[in-house]
């Protein structure tokens, strides 16, 4: 198996070849990076490739490992009870699967995406060693073992709030997405935009590394927030001349909300403007 | 690369490769070697040392600070096993494949003068035999550099490239070379999650927000109280309560424990809903500021941090406690304006309002007794300056509870 770049889809070859040995071995894959450079699209185009099933788990900080594998809904069975229902009877009407439930038992092989796994608290990933190593776990209510029929492709990104455990890394296959250089980004681009005037493009990215090149930005801009910016441009009709008089003597930077989301940034790049 | 795991020899390699990393401080396992060596038994990779680099960094380095570690690693390894007798460790096809490959027509055509691949294979292995050590630049001898039609890194139009394979536009530097990882590489311990485990032990949980939770108690005395119908009573979830007022004096000599200070920081950050920040300069005065690019415009006198914030809040001070002892006891004493009321008042009057308090100081603690300004500071603190270190936040902990 190998994953490649798509034509909706720009994958770096360290990248590809990080994707097909986490595939091969069965290992989960941990993806970190910048936000904005497409960790949580990766899996959805790994799946579109594979024409595998695709499942998504957001987590959240109040998201509990539990509720990855399942949830008993205690109050509906009681309130079914009150209502003399026939349902009562069987527990398993009131065992919902989660997302790692749903991924064991699919029938194709499918891919596991475990979105932001660094918002939970600090123990969560801990408290998924067990099932990610086997693949198998016991649902206590009903005395079933739920086992994978096959090992699903878990992708599972992070922004790096919380450090993780060193056991839980131990056992994943690691890739660090580095910001595209201009030639990767331009492929993005075009990907986005293939009727985009090679000029147009060629002045935006120019002022857009320009733009990241500004020391001390809060949040330095983006793959997504250039995507939007050129759209902007497109929209707004910019023209590559005005990006490039922008370039020779920066005064207000066209459009400068789509790539910059702190007040203090754009301040930031207004002062540098102004000192040019 | 499949073949060289299957040799013994091979297996004897590669372990050296393992011990490399050790040496430079990654903390690779048995079990994630053993992983690499599956990889390359199932044939993940073929030959090429760029698959190689980077497949065993994906399976060995879980985090991107230590990537350039494993890349002074990497490279100390490559020069060590080019230094061994490799013609006989080298699987031919290994050679033959990128070789093959990487040949343009006209290449083809150079190499039949010099006697076909047969004859240059040949020549490059008795040469290699000749030569015992390492090797760099020059005409003659495999090595790195030079115009010799053996060895990486150069260029010659016949000349064999080891382990060289795809990209050729790429330059030729290696990644490992490139170091583009270097900035990320700290060499103090992670510190941030053991600082948040520690903080763990501050937890007061309260219930505040939406109600989200079954609450089971009120659930049954409410269902009891209508007959047995069931009536289902909520709650808001559980949270950490303690409330943090953090101080952080920032710029001049607290520059060099700024990597601390946010692994501290972030720590804080993840473990208390409620926490305050302001920044202050050497020593509290008068007023700290909210936002440290812009100092003026977010100036907040002391005083009203008193009002503001009652006094269940948990004052943690963060500095170095390194400067004149003046700026600490005398009017006029601060090194940035002219203030009123030594910082020794201010410090008090805080202190009063906020009687759980801690002053963590980067400073490794042997040095503190080398400054005056750290013993006035402590006195005023009443002996509750500890270390900014594992066991000095466990310490802190005890002052805040």
């Amino acid at each position: 198996m190998s994953f490649k770049s798509t034509e909706r889809y720009i994958v770096s070859e360290g990248l590809s070849q990080a994707v097909n040995a986490a595939v091969t071995l069965e290992k989960p894959l941990l993806l970190k990076g910048e936000p904005g450079t497409g960790k949580t699209r990766l899996a959805m185009e790994l799946a579109d490739s594979l024409d595998a099933p695709f499942l998504q788990w957001n987590i959240k900080s109040t998201t509990k490992a539990q509720q990855g594998l399942y949830e008993y809904d205690a109050v509906s069975r009681l309130r079914d009870s009150q209502l003399g229902s026939e349902k009562v009877h069987d527990i398993s009407n009131y065992i919902k699967p989660g997302k790692l439930w749903q991924a064991f038992t699919s029938e194709q092989r499918p891919v596991l995406l475990i979105d932001e796994i660094d918002k939970a608290d600090i123990e969560f990933p801990n408290d998924l060693l067990q099932e990610l190593d086997q693949m198998a776990f016991h649902v206590y209510e009903t005395g079933e073992q739920v086992e994978a029929k096959q090992r699903p492709i878990v992708i599972i990104t992070s922004n790096n709030e919380k450090t993780l455990p060193d056991a839980f890394l131990r056992r994943c296959f690691f890739h660090y997405i580095q910001f595209p250089d201009e030639a990767t980004l331009s492929d993005i681009v075009q990907v986005h935009y293939p009727n985009l005037q090679p000029r147009l493009l060629d002045e935006a990215l120019a002022v857009f590394f320009g733009v990241r090149g500004i020391s001390g930005l809060k949040k330095k801009p983006s793959t997504s927030e250039l995507l939007d910016w050129i759209r902007l441009l497109l929209t707004e009709d910019i023209t590559p001349e005005q990006l490039a008089e922008y370039r020779e003597r920066p005064s207000m930077l066209p459009l400068a909300g789509a790539l910059l989301k702190h007040e203090q940034d754009i301040e930031l790049i207004e002062r540098a403007s102004r000192a040019y | 690369m499949s073949k060289i795991s299957n040799s013994l020899s091979g297996r004897l390699v590669l372990t050296e490769f393992y011990f490399t990393l050790r040496k430079h401080g990654l903390k690779t396992s048995i079990t994630e070697y053993l992983t690499l060596l599956e990889a390359l038994e199932k044939g993940v990779i073929w030959g090429s040392i760029d698959d190689f680099y980077q497949l065993s960094r994906v399976m060995l380095v879980k985090d991107e600070r230590y990537f350039d570690r494993f890349d002074r690693a990497f490279a100390e390894y490559i020069d060590k096993v080019s230094e061994v007798d490799v013609a006989e460790q080298i699987p031919e096809d290994w050679l033959n494949n990128p070789l093959m490959r990487d040949l343009s027509e006209e290449d083809k055509q150079k190499l039949n003068e010099l006697g076909g691949l047969d004859e240059l294979m040949k020549a490059f292995k008795e040469r290699l035999k000749e030569q015992q050590s390492r090797h760099q630049g020059g005409n003659k001898w495999i090595g790195t550099g030079g115009t010799s039609p053996f060895g990486a890194y150069g260029y010659h139009p016949n000349g064999i490239r080891i382990g060289q394979e795809g990209n050729r536009n790429r330059s030729a530097a290696k990644v490992w070379d490139k170091r583009e990882f270097r900035d990320l590489d700290e060499d103090a311990a992670l510190e941030q999650r053991s600082y948040q485990l520690a903080l763990r032990s501050l937890r007061q949980f309260a219930r505040t927000g939406a109600q989200t939770e079954l609450d089971l108690d009120e659930t049954i005395r409410a269902t009891s109280k209508k007959g047995g119908l069931l009536d289902l009573k909520w709650q808001a979830e559980r949270h950490n309560a303690v409330n943090v007022l953090l101080l952080l004096d920032i710029g001049g000599s607290m520059d060099d424990h700024i990597y601390q200070v946010e692994q501290l920081f972030t720590a804080l950050k993840g473990e208390f809903h409620n926490l305050e920040r302001f920044y202050f300069h050497n020593c509290v005065y008068e007023g700290v500021w909210h936002n440290n690019a812009r100092r003026r415009s977010s100036f907040v006198s002391t005083e009203s941090l008193i009002k503001r914030f009652g006094e269940d809040y948990r004052l943690i001070i963060v500095g170095d406690a390194t400067m004149g002892p003046y700026e600490i006891a005398f009017p006029g004493g601060s090194v940035e304006h002219w203030n009123e009321e030594p910082g020794k008042v201010w410090l008090e009057r805080l202190l009063t309002r906020f009687e759980r308090a801690v002053w963590l100081n980067p400073q490794p603690e042997p040095h503190w007794k080398y400054y005056p300004s750290i013993y006035l500071i402590n006195e005023i603190m009443s002996n509750r300056m500890e270390a900014l270190t594992l066991a000095g936040i466990q310490q802190a902990i005890e002052h805040l509870r």
